[in-house]
């Protein structure tokens, strides 16, 4: 397998640690969909609950399983310098440190949630709430890791599906937000405050930062790998 | 050796994903509740009853290992 892969090219793990990525992505907001409908006691009787738990939960771990494919696809392919320890320990590494560290992050987060909710029934019910409440923080931080580091962010494909999914996790969290409303009023606002914030921080950031020229230096890729500034400035490869 | 659901009606929160997944033992009351069957389960019900006791949101249902009087030991639930 391995050598299959390194005889076509080392270009085929940076093909897949994009796939993946994106992959990801998109399962983990399908997991943070489903995870708001099954906390909302959403059913109907031909979609009863016990089937939105499970998919929520097999969603998830198939969330994880295309993370693990991304991190070592990132890690197989020769062209960025990214090591194990960068993938799992955080702003450590020399290729774009900040933006891979978000994704170690990310990572390290759904990571224990994962972990915690297969062991769910050997803990407390309130100490794997709360560690399972880390998901909120995880996405934007994974959405923010991918604008930073993707190479595809230009392209109208990976766009539309960041912002779909982006909408789709705002709408989530919208709608946990105004069920039962004013109960935790604090709280609320807090959440509401912060998935504001977050979409108002892509609209502006978005167009000068990942989507505007020279991002591939701005970012921290090493100058070696950089293409002469005469030429493409589109991705760092 | 028998077993028997049973609920912790403290940690129980209506959540209902009982009712769905062992419906031979568990009916919910108007508010939602669970009614519990506690008699004896049989063979092939265990499975289920272990599967909606993982299922529980909040853990509050229980499957609880009952052996022969002659043995002893009183009642001990089934690791989860």
């Amino acid at each position: 397998m391995t050598s299959l892969l390194a005889a076509s090219g080392p270009s085929l793990y940076w093909y897949l640690t994009r796939s993946t990525g994106a992959m990801a992505l998109l399962l983990l907001t399908i997991a943070i969909a489903l995870g708001v409908i099954d906390v909302q006691r959403w059913s109907t009787p031909r979609w009863p609950r016990f089937l939105v738990d499970s998919l929520h939960r097999n969603v998830s771990l198939l969330a994880m399983l295309f993370l693990v494919l991304h991190i070592l696809t990132s890690v197989l392919d020769s062209f960025a310098p990214i090591g194990l320890a960068d993938t799992i320990i955080p702003f450590i590494g020399s290729y774009r440190p900040f933006w891979l560290g978000l994704g170690a992050v990310a990572f390290d987060l759904i990571l224990a949630v994962i972990i915690t909710s297969l062991l769910r029934q050997r803990m407390g019910f309130a100490t794997w709430r709360a560690i399972h409440w880390l998901t909120y923080a995880s996405w934007p931080i994974a959405l923010l890791h991918g604008f930073g580091t993707g190479s595809d962010v230009k392209s109208t494909w990976l766009l539309l599906l960041s912002i779909g999914c982006t909408a789709v996790v705002v709408g989530a969290v919208l709608t946990r937000v105004l069920a039962g409303w004013p109960a935790n009023l604090r709280l609320r606002s807090a959440a509401l405050g912060g998935a504001g914030a977050f979409s108002l921080f892509l609209l502006l950031w978005l167009p000068n930062g990942p989507l505007g020229s020279e991002w591939a230096r701005r970012s921290g890729t090493p100058s070696s790998l950089l293409p002469h500034s005469h030429l493409s400035t589109s991705g760092g490869r | 050796m028998s077993h028997r659901v049973r609920i912790n009606p403290i940690k129980c929160e209506a959540h209902g994903m009982c009712a769905e997944l062992l419906p031979e033992r568990i009916t919910l009351d108007e508010w939602g509740y669970p009614l519990l069957d506690e008699t004896p389960l049989h063979g092939s019900q265990v499975e289920h009853a272990i599967r909606a006791a993982r299922a529980c949101p909040t853990f509050a249902l229980l499957v609880e290992r009952e052996r022969s009087a002659r043995s002893g030991r009183a009642r001990a639930p089934v690791p989860g």
